[in-house]
């Protein structure tokens, strides 16, 4: 037995010079982050196709007033649906799959902490969007009630119900687990000298979201569980004739969803916090007050759910501490402009594609956090409750805020991943019309708010029309430029210009010491940091 | 510990292929799939077939990690990543918990006493809806979901469940001093009676539900009352089980001689989450049951 195990991890000891295996199983086995990684990424991307159909879906049909393509329950399915999948198919496991790429090569580590869980993780997330998606041809179709599931009228889903509620407990589990090893990595492998205040932005503000997913996502399979419960068990949770309530649903729910929101972009601030710095070639202003700021934010984050229903009958002390809480968020966000803005200050900048999009991120993102402070004032949102201008908000802290630092990520860090430049005259195409066209499609609906359009209803009066047409053109010219990041991207991995192992001039950091493309196993001994 | 020189302690171990998660996710999916279909009207077949997948490959998984535990392949900072991942994955489970507490709360502070009419929100649910509705707890609400029933006291069987569990919790920390003196005998003795106590105490929950539905009329549909009452209690009962099961595994280790005084993080790992399921325990005797 001795000889056997001493070969057999001989073996191993050796796999470790080795590249990677070859074939299909390469990706179905693997353990490696940078694998790993590329996998949440690449679904991340199909996922954002897939939202995005269902988003032009909505727009093609609120082009014109009255109904002309789908009818009213397919579009509120699409509602739902382009929620979900964008919020837990696209946006999440993109964050995800940039800290498996990222966070052992920005703190010296050989991999993932956890490295079998952390395939478990992503290989969770298809079967778990088959589960999803696949009811969309349930009889009754998918589930059309919101993506914040609220009963009592989500209790109406036909076939659909069982079927979203356990894929939202399949998404939760591999969010956990995904947290859980990125917690793991973080405090765990650093490199001797990549002491707390010494780890770069990206991985602060990750070790932050790890810790809000694990303390909520629990929180969400609770809520979902009970209406679970409700509907097949017998139990009275959100039902008022049993003693209980359907709004403390909305309290438990967006107990979650509100540190769910930040978990969305939080890791966007870090990555912003890594570009800039490189094209202003400056250190980051204030990174102390940076990491201060972010972990106020998650602190904030946990007291103020309350005001994503303020209009749904709580006591006005309930109104007051919600309102003041959320408007102390602008303080740390605040913080962080200021820094962003601070470092580009008398810096040395060049427009490469990243720094385009962090640019338009940092502009665009303050759009929807001013958004948000309207929003944040009681008697205020009495009057924009449920109305586009919500949607308007929403949507510039998400398209331009989460995704613009995502694709800027991508532009950034695909030269060091695949070895090769992606094509910058296509990457400015392809910011210049996303841009223009992300703004042409979400800035008239604060209008279309503000004059009273309700949200998530097919059809519309006839005043508000000529915005809706606006924003369904700029809806069709963003989602049709998404093709040339797919493109860029795949002809960036299948070929270009070689790339340096530092990439960009000014960048600064661990990952831009190792080779582009790294190897297969990179930091196997640890580096050592002063 | 012949493979001791062959311990990577200057490197960090990363697993080369595993097909184990990919089977998890299969089975998962299965499971769910199974269970989706089954709420839905149909039979019982695919649940089954995704729980034992399930469980196959829990034994495979785990027995996988045990082997190369055993065979030193683990150094002190893959050590600590297990130490990381445990503490997370409970703190994941007390907000799992806290989701349920919560609903607790919210319906004993707010939303029984405004059914009952207290504050304005009383005018129309209270006033329109059921004037007759006074509110008090325990409850099944205005509309008497379930029917009439009686709430389970504190001091009959949940004390003595206290009691059993507190103890657990003194017999599995003998049990740990048992394994760092060396003495194993001792840890042997004391891990079995460790696992004796969760049986105990399951008995023990499973004769208070015969009796909450033979003689008190207290079901899962009893209302708010009944709701919290079962779903906390029944988690908490699923987390013994899995805790129980989870010491079975570390007794029969203890006796195949797995583990050595520094190296036993399964045997730690096993007791954190033992003490869990007490923490939460208490919380349910007092919020559940006395007060």
């Amino acid at each position: 037995m001795s000889t056997a195990s001493h070969a057999h991890d001989h073996a191993e000891d050796h796999g470790h010079d080795h590249g990677p295996p070859r074939g299909l199983t390469r990706w179905i086995y693997t353990t490696n982050h940078k694998d790993i990684g590329t996998l949440y990424l690449l679904f991340s991307l199909l996922m954002f196709f897939v939202g995005g159909s269902m988003a032009l879906v909505i727009r093609a049909e609120l082009f014109q007033p009255g109904l002309q393509i789908v009818n009213p329950d397919f579009f509120n399915q699409m509602t739902t649906m382009h929620a979900l999948v964008m919020i837990f198919g696209a946006v999440m496991p993109a964050f995800v799959g940039l800290a498996n790429w990222l966070v052992p090569m920005m703190i010296g580590a050989p991999d993932m902490a956890l490295p079998r869980m952390n395939n478990w993780s992503f290989w969770i997330m298809p079967f778990a969007f088959t589960l999803l998606l696949s009811t969309l041809f349930l009889p009754g179709g998918g589930p059309a009630g919101g993506w914040t599931l609220y009963p009592p009228l989500v209790l109406q889903t036909g076939d659909a119900f069982p079927f979203v509620i356990l894929a939202v407990h399949m998404m939760g589990a591999s969010s956990i687990m995904g947290a859980i090893n990125i917690i793991a990595t973080i405090l765990n492998l650093r490199a001797p000298g990549m002491t707390l205040m010494k780890m770069p932005m990206f991985v602060w503000t990750w070790l932050i979201t790890a810790y809000l997913l694990i303390a909520v996502m629990p929180v969400l399979a609770g809520s979902v569980t009970m209406l679970l419960t409700d509907k097949f068990f017998g139990t009275s949770f959100f039902n008022a004739g049993g003693g209980g309530d359907p709004v403390m649903f909305q309290h438990i729910f967006w107990f979650f969803g509100h540190p769910e929101v930040y978990i969305m972009i939080l890791p966007a601030f870090g990555i912003i916090s890594m570009i800039i710095p490189t094209f202003a070639r400056k250190p980051l202003f204030g990174y102390a007050s940076m990491v201060y700021a972010t972990a106020s934010i998650a602190f904030l984050s946990f007291i103020v759910w309350a005001h994503h229903m303020f209009t749904v009958g709580m006591p006005l002390a309930g109104e007051l501490f919600f309102m003041y809480a959320t408007m102390l968020i602008a303080v740390p966000t605040g913080v962080k402009v200021f820094n962003w803005i601070s470092t580009m200050w008398r810096g040395a900048m060049t427009f490469e594609t990243p720094m385009l999009f962090a640019i338009a991120f940092v502009v665009l993102f303050t759009i929807g956090g001013f958004s948000g402070l309207m929003l944040a004032m009681a008697p205020a949102d009495f009057q924009y409750q449920d109305t586009y201008f919500v949607v308007a908000h929403f949507h510039y802290v998400l398209v331009p805020g989460a995704v613009f630092s995502i694709m800027a990520a991508a532009y950034y860090w695909l030269p060091k991943w695949t070895g090769h430049m992606y094509d910058e005259k296509l990457g400015q195409w392809h910011f210049w019309l996303s841009t223009i066209g992300v703004n042409v499609l979400f800035f008239p609906q604060h209008f279309l708010g503000l004059a009273g359009m309700p949200r998530r209803i097919p059809d519309y009066a006839l005043q508000f029309t000529e915005f809706n047409m606006m924003s369904t053109v700029g809806a069709f010219m963003f989602g049709f430029s998404q093709l040339l990041f797919a493109y860029n991207v795949i002809k960036t991995i299948r070929g270009g210009a070689k790339a340096t192992d530092k990439v960009w001039e000014g960048a600064d950091g661990l990952e831009w010491t190792l080779s582009s493309p790294p190897a297969y196993h990179t930091f196997t001994t640890a580096p050592e940091i002063r | 510990m012949t493979h001791a020189e062959h311990a990577p302690t200057d490197h960090y171990y990363v697993p080369h292929h595993s097909h184990w998660p990919i089977v998890a996710s299969i089975s998962l999916f299965i499971l769910m799939y199974g269970g989706a279909t089954l709420l839905n009207g149909g039979s019982k077949g695919i649940l089954l077939l995704g729980l034992t997948l399930l469980l196959i490959t829990i034994f495979g998984w785990f027995g996988t990690v045990i082997r190369e535990g055993e065979k030193g392949m683990y150094s002190d900072q893959v050590d600590r990543s297990f130490r990381w991942g445990m503490i997370w994955f409970i703190f994941s489970e007390v907000m799992f918990f806290a989701a349920f507490f919560g609903a607790l709360f919210y319906a004993r502070s707010y939303s029984v006493p405004w059914l009952g009419g207290e504050s304005d929100h009383g005018l129309v649910t209270h006033g329109m809806l059921w004037p007759k509705y006074e509110a008090d707890w325990p409850t099944n609400g205005p509309a008497d979901i379930g029917g009439f029933f009686a709430p389970m006291h504190a001091w009959g069987l949940p004390a003595l469940n206290t009691l059993i569990l507190l103890s657990s919790g003194v017999t599995i920390t003998l049990a740990h001093w048992g394994l760092i003196e060396g003495n194993r005998p001792k840890l042997i003795k004391w891990l079995a009676a460790t696992v004796a106590l969760g049986i105990l105490f399951l008995f023990l929950q499973a004769t208070e539900y015969h009796e909450a539905y033979k003689h008190l009329n207290l079901t899962l549909g009893s209302g708010i009352y009944g709701s919290t009452f079962f779903m906390l209690t029944g988690f908490h009962g699923l987390h013994v089980t899995i805790g129980a099961i989870i010491l079975t595994v570390i007794l029969f280790r203890s006796m195949a001689g797995h583990f050595t005084l520094e190296r036993h993080f399964a045997f730690e790992a096993a007791a954190w989450y033992w003490h869990f399921v007490d923490v939460v325990w208490l919380g349910l005797f007092i919020f559940v049951y006395w007060m």
